[in-house]
């Protein structure tokens, strides 16, 4: 099945379009090896004052902090980049990573005690199709396509996938659009 | 008398609305399915494909449909978990009776068609064929809007026929036909790609047609300039280019000076008025006197983003306007949507790509069901009940005598009033829930309270129907064939994915044996939803609707067909206009003449405040299907009265504070959300709930004169503190006020 994944297919996230409609949180809960749980978390930045709104996924690092940090060795990246769930047989349900990751990805979940994030609609994409939450988002806020329909579709804007934090930089696999020109994003 | 048999919440406790909850492992099946059927959602006028994964008789689950040309897979949340309202504990699945002190009976389709027979014919020869009235919706498919229109006229017998769009669509279709002549969106979506200039006005479209966001933003990516006229910063509003946060019930002032600056700066398309268009003059004058300052007094929006509005406008060479129902919900609707089409007319920036202009119909077949059926005023084919040579022609395509044809009767409304007059004494509704709908619902309640007989088709037990004396339970989107028309004028397919359950009928069946029973069984000989939906192919040939040329097979073969589509070999009509030769008796556009008139229950010192309202993105109109999707319940549990922090500190209203907002028709309490996103003016209640929670206790019935759709956008209110937090969470029980 590994051979039908797309490696030119990437996933970008343009937060300019997010309309809050979670349409991507009940397409992502879908899914039944989540349980009914979303892994995609949408968010209003400060609902008082504006109706913005923030939707994360997991960003799939490139050298992955959660995998890292994992005592448990339960969080894997695999040849195309995506970085797994954790495996259930082997996390330990410590919460590593959901202190690591710089982008507030991973969830516990108390009532399985596991770590449960985004693996990028595997089931979905390994047999060449798009994730749940790309396919359904209904502004473009989420996009799951070749980094050359991105451009020729958004000559306005350009993906970054180079964070900064403070002394670290964080390469990923998702990117994030950017004003036209934007190469890194800075996060202080 | 048509009264709860008992308490409200013993109908709840056994009806619903009750909460469906995914089970973490998802619905049995959805792995394996035994089909999976290419249709659309059930619910707004986008009608986005999708596909239903059903299993053992049940939808069990979706998959986006790529393929489908509007949305290519994309949905909304209620898109999403629309399979969930299938397979729902609460589902009606044989006939109940209403029995006063024991609540609702189950009895056999026999009985409970006897019964109805019984007392149509009672209240029929005692007080006249008129005095049984019917309720639709246009959530139905075309053949289901077509037939109920034909059964209220040949086996009813009635006059008094109309239906929920009165609520939606009725102000745009009656100024799209003062101006063109034909009521359709002028454009499909995809002349939106390449607008320079898109205004959206009265239309969230992000929360109450998600999908379309795509469409507009494929035009931003272009270069498009997007202003967004109302009074909150809805999402759409959010990033615009120019955000105009018009005072609710302005909309005409604003387009008049528009139209006034056009004029003043010659921002006109010479050729196209004097070629091609009439009453021009007229409308000019009309709004000399519209100037910026003037419009930002009546507006209360700064005079500048009004001109860069109209330069903008008024310079592009491509553009589209888009409105809905928050220019359309008021007594001056028809104005305002006049008002729209003038600037688009001055501009001649239509019937040509690119160009284009059109009300975003809010329900699922909001388009197809106005055309075809159930307005009380029309007859298939977009014609005219009041034209001799209409009735002539429909007679004799519906084998009746044109004599035996009733004539115009009440809009919704006024059948409401009716009712409570005593001229109205029996009612069958289907689809409709105006208890949630309508405004002013004690009034309301208490008209159903005075019927003699209520019957209903349903698939689940409404607000509304839990007054009726007996409920034939009947099918829902998935569980028929048929069409829709969506918001674009395109002429889709619904397709069957199951059988209704249990002893639930397809709808079609029920008002066919209702009809056989009535004695007009030869006019309804339908074996199946195709020989419905050929019959009204011929019914609208030569109507502006006109459907002739569109079957089931090439509908499905081109993936919707746009009507007019006069004859077998037309491709369809997805731009209308291109010929310039308009449907009107002259053949012209028209311009109207269009003065700003002020709402009828404007504010004062007893009720300072605006009270406007709205959809939230994970609710559908009345709620009655989506109040029983857990998810999508819990997404926005309760309405919440959405307050400017100055507003707020006016009255020292705090965070969730519950606030009783009070109006002439009545007053309820509502948590508020204090929100910099709204004019400092106007407080905002979402209307999706039921009772106590129920928006439409506060609105006025007060109508517009020509489409008779009432001012749900603007009431004058007063808010009181009660010092008491609400809990505002995913819990609330909102969903179920009784």
């Amino acid at each position: 099945m590994a051979q039908s994944y797309k490696v030119q297919q990437e996933f970008f996230v343009d937060m300019q379009r997010c309309i809050g409609c979670r349409a991507c949180e009940a397409a992502c809960a879908e899914c039944e090896t989540n349980g009914h749980e979303s892994m995609i978390h949408v968010n209003y930045v400060d609902r008082a004052q504006t109706i913005q709104t923030t939707v994360q996924v997991c960003m799939h690092c490139d050298d992955p902090v959660c995998a890292n940090v994992c005592p448990a060795d339960a969080i894997t990246k695999d040849e195309f980049g995506i970085v797994h769930s954790a495996n259930t047989s082997r996390c330990i349900g410590c919460s590593n990573c959901v202190m690591a990751c710089p982008f507030g990805v991973p969830k516990k979940m108390e009532k399985y005690d596991l770590m449960m994030k985004c693996n990028m609609c595997y089931d979905r994409t390994s047999v060449g199709k798009k994730p749940m939450c790309a396919t359904v988002c209904p502004s473009g806020a989420l996009f799951f396509g070749t980094r050359e329909q991105m451009e020729k579709m958004r000559p306005n804007s350009t993906p970054v996938n180079k964070f900064i934090f403070g002394q670290e930089t964080v390469e990923t696999k998702v990117n994030l659009m950017m004003p036209k020109g934007s190469t890194e994003l800075k996060v202080f | 008398m048509a009264r709860l048999p008992i308490d409200a919440e013993e109908i709840i406790a056994k009806f619903g609305p009750s909460l469906h909850m995914p089970d973490r492992e998802g619905l049995p099946g959805r792995d394996e399915p035994d089909t999976i059927v290419e249709t659309h959602c059930c619910f707004c006028g986008m009608q986005c494909g999708i596909k239903l994964l059903a299993k053992n008789n049940k939808v069990v689950g979706f998959e986006p449909w790529m393929e489908f040309p509007f949305n290519e897979g994309r949905l909304c949340p209620k898109g999403v978990l629309r399979y969930m309202q299938n397979n729902h504990h609460d589902r009606l699945t044989t006939p109940i009776l209403s029995k006063p002190g024991v609540g609702f009976e189950p009895v056999s389709w026999d009985q409970a068609m006897e019964k109805t027979i019984l007392e149509i014919k009672r209240i029929q020869s005692q007080y006249g064929n008129d005095a049984f009235a019917m309720l639709s919706g246009v959530s139905l498919t075309n053949e289901k809007s077509y037939m109920v229109g034909k059964f209220a006229r040949v086996a009813l017998k009635t006059k008094n026929l109309d239906y929920n769009g009165r609520l939606c669509m009725v102000s745009a279709g009656a100024g799209n036909k003062k101006a063109f002549g034909l009521d359709r969106t002028s454009n499909n979506y995809t002349d939106l790609e390449k607008a320079e200039v898109i205004i959206v006005t009265g239309a969230n479209v992000s929360e109450t047609f998600p999908t379309l966001t795509h469409w507009i933003w494929r035009a931003r990516d272009n270069g498009a300039k997007l202003i967004v006229v109302d009074p909150r910063v809805i999402p759409l509003a959010r990033t615009a280019d120019i955000h105009l946060d018009i005072r609710p019930g302005t909309d005409s002032a604003l387009f008049g000076a528009i139209l006034n600056y056009m004029v003043q700066h010659d921002m006109l398309d010479h050729d196209f008025i004097n070629n091609y268009t009439s009453g021009f003059e007229a409308a000019k004058d009309a709004v000399k006197d519209y100037s910026l300052e003037w419009a930002e007094e009546i507006t209360g929006t700064k005079k500048e983003k009004i001109e860069a509005t109209a330069k903008l406008w008024g310079k592009a060479s491509t553009s589209f306007l888009l409105h809905a129902r928050g220019i359309e919900h008021h007594t001056k609707g028809v104005e305002n949507v006049l008002s729209c089409i003038n600037i688009v007319l001055a501009s001649g920036r239509i019937g040509r790509p690119y160009c284009g202009y059109g009300t975003i119909t809010g329900q699922g077949n909001g388009q197809g069901g106005r055309e075809h059926g159930h307005k009380c005023d029309q007859l298939p084919g977009n014609r005219d009940i009041e034209n001799p040579e209409h009735r002539k022609y429909i007679s004799q395509v519906w084998g009746i005598d044109e004599k035996d044809m009733p004539g115009k009767g009440l809009s919704a409304y006024e059948i409401i009033e009716a009712i409570h007059r005593g001229e109205i004494k029996g009612l069958l509704s289907i689809c409709f829930n105006p208890l949630i709908s309508l405004p002013n619902n004690n009034y309301v309640r208490e008209a159903l309270e005075k019927l003699e007989f209520y019957a209903g088709i349903d698939f689940f037990l409404s607000e509304t129907l839990r007054h009726a004396n007996i409920v034939f339970p009947g099918s829902l989107h998935e569980e028929e064939e048929g069409t829709v028309t969506t918001a674009e004028g395109r002429v889709v397919r619904i397709r069957k994915a199951v059988n209704p359950p249990d002893n639930a009928r397809p709808d079609t069946e029920i008002l066919i044996e209702i009809a056989q029973r009535l004695g007009a069984g030869d006019k309804f000989p339908y074996k199946n939803s195709e020989e419905i939906f050929n019959e009204l192919r011929v019914a609208s040939k030569g109507g502006t609707a006109d459907y002739y040329g569109i079957t089931y097979e090439k509908i499905e073969k081109n993936m919707g067909v746009f009507w007019p589509c006069p004859d077998l070999d037309h491709p369809g009509t997805p731009r209308l206009w291109e010929d310039k030769k308009f449907k009107t008796p002259d053949g012209k556009a028209h311009f109207n003449a269009v003065e700003y008139h002020p709402s009828k229950d404007p504010v004062d010192d007893e009720y300072p405040v605006i009270l406007t309202t709205g959809r939230v993105v994970s609710q559908y109109l009345s709620g009655s299907q989506t109040r029983r999707i857990g998810k999508l319940v819990q997404q926005f549990a309760q309405p919440l009265l959405e307050i400017h922090p100055t507003l707020a500190a006016q009255y020292g209203i705090q965070q969730d504070e519950e606030v009783i907002v009070t109006t002439k028709r009545g007053e309820a309490v509502f948590p508020a959300n204090i929100v910099e996103t709204i004019r400092e003016d106007t407080v905002f209640i979402p209307y999706h709930w039921p009772g106590k929670k129920s928006a439409n206790q506060l609105t006025s019935g007060h109508l517009d004169p020509i489409s008779k759709i009432p001012e749900f956008k603007v009431s004058a209110c007063k808010l009181t503190p009660t010092g008491n937090i609400a809990v505002v969470d995913k819990y609330s029980e909102a969903y179920k006020s009784s």
